[in-house]
């Protein structure tokens, strides 16, 4: 019962359902016999390369409302493969309503076309993005802008009502007080520092 | 359309249409809240909702197969065509009523929500997954404000009693039981909406006992929204949401 009165921990009984995201689950993706390609795009580029090549120019987009953060930092871009000559990408929403969802799918396809290829993005919806794909490397640059990154799934959820303790990104201190749940987007809230006074926003655990 | 698929699509219209016409009564607020904070906060809650509404009604077209999107459901029915609950069409009130809405919408969908992560239809468990996580937070914002209300100066106590009493009337057609929830209950689609009140009125229970409110006892239960009966409120709430598309019928923007 008491569970139904705050979030869950992130990504909790998640983990093992975790597509991935990186270069090494796109190479495995990669020799997946179901993504054998009929008519390969270029000649002279064999399918395992193209892949490499494609998941490359669409992981370096930059997210709309972070552009600090690459859609592969936030852990949204779960898999590019060739199919049919087509180089497809997969990619999840982080919050259902997020607007920014669209503007980051067109950017992807857009990257892709640039990259030489023709392209088409799916939207996928389950297993359900959780803040713990965020890499180490999209966390440290979140801290190094001003937002505190998200508390792990290992972080302990005080009793009702209660909050994860939340480090300020720019003195570290953990004299932090919630100002608003809701912050400048829908992934945010507003934090403010009791040690050093500054506001910062708090990317929220989900 | 087969009998099964008739219930499905009916069932994923009632869960679009109660957060559709909620999330749009809530950016009502947008720029109107009593303080910047849920200036931001009511607008982001029904982003929430507004996108939990667009999944399911782009679902609701493909089992559908006629044809229909997202915007045909949402702007191009008529008010008798919706089929939401009529607790999210009431008006928005004062922040008391308007709180008091939320969570109990949130706490009646949160069970529900965490039901269908193991649906038997893997699109709406997708849906399901990532929403319940987002209510959860709806939960806990809208019952702090009802606590800090409730237990707060004489004035925001009254409001909180009077929004309870007249929200009363509207929280049992949440759990009503037909044909179609049956039939979802059966092919493990969903939970019997009846079969989360336990945990809805636990949740309540605790955050009312916190706020000092008592729940109120003998309002006669009104119904009709899920046979898209609705309340007089309603027409003007469709007016202002379907005022672009009938005015200028195919814009895009």
């Amino acid at each position: 019962m008491t569970t139904a009165l705050y979030p869950p921990p992130c990504g909790e009984g998640r983990s093992a359902q975790r597509s991935g995201t990186g270069v090494a689950t796109f190479i495995s993706n990669a020799h997946h016999p179901a993504h054998s390609v009929r008519h390969p795009p270029h000649k002279r580029e064999d399918k395992t390369a193209a892949e490499a090549r494609a998941y490359v120019a669409a992981a370096a987009v930059p997210d709309p409302e972070i552009p600090v953060l690459t859609v592969e930092d936030l852990g949204i871009l779960r898999s590019v493969t060739i199919e049919d000559g087509v180089a497809v990408a997969r990619v999840t929403p982080t919050y259902t309503g997020c607007p920014a969802v669209l503007a980051i799918e067109l950017a992807v396809e857009a990257a892709l076309r640039d990259a030489g290829f023709e392209a088409r993005v799916e939207r996928v919806m389950s297993p359900a993005w959780t803040t713990d794909w965020i890499t180490e490397e999209g966390r440290a640059k979140l801290k190094a802008y001003g937002i505190a990154p998200p508390a792990k799934a290992s972080n302990s959820i005080r009793a009702l009502f209660g909050e994860t303790e939340v480090a300020c990104p720019r003195c570290g201190s953990l004299e932090t007080a919630r100002i608003s749940e809701f912050g400048s987007t829908a992934c945010k809230a507003l934090y403010r520092c009791e040690a050093c006074h500054e506001p910062f926003d708090y990317f929220k655990c989900i | 359309m087969s009998a099964d698929k008739a219930h499905l699509v009916t069932f994923l219209l009632r869960l679009a249409d109660d957060h559709l016409i909620l999330g749009h009564r809530l950016s009502e607020w947008c720029g109107h809240a009593p303080m910047l904070e849920e200036d931001l906060a009511m607008p982001n809650i029904a982003l929430d909702l507004i996108g939990q509404a667009r999944a399911l009604y782009a679902y609701a077209g493909e089992v559908e197969g006629r044809g229909r999107g997202e915007d045909d459901f949402a702007y191009l029915r008529r008010e008798r065509e919706y089929v939401n609950c009529l607790l999210v069409e009431r008006p928005n009130g004062d922040f008391a009523h308007t709180v008091l809405r939320q969570l109990y919408f949130a706490a009646f969908m949160e069970p529900m929500w965490r039901g269908m992560t193991a649906s038997s239809d893997e699109t709406l468990a997708g849906i399901a997954a990532k929403a319940v996580k987002e209510v959860a937070y709806h939960i806990r914002h809208t019952g702090e404000w009802v606590i800090r209300l409730g237990d707060g100066t004489e004035e925001s106590a009254r409001r909180m009693r009077e929004a309870a009493d007249a929200l009363a009337p509207f929280v049992d057609e949440l759990f009503e039981s037909d044909e179609v929830t049956a039939a979802m209950a059966a092919a493990r689609v969903a939970p019997e909406p009846a079969s989360v009140r336990a945990e809805f009125d636990a949740v309540i229970d605790r955050i009312f006992s916190e706020a000092f409110l008592e729940r109120p006892a003998g309002a006669w239960p009104r119904t009709g929204g899920r046979q898209g009966r609705h309340g007089e409120d309603m027409g003007y709430l469709l007016a202002e949401l379907q005022y672009m598309q009938r005015t200028y019928p195919g814009a895009v923007w």
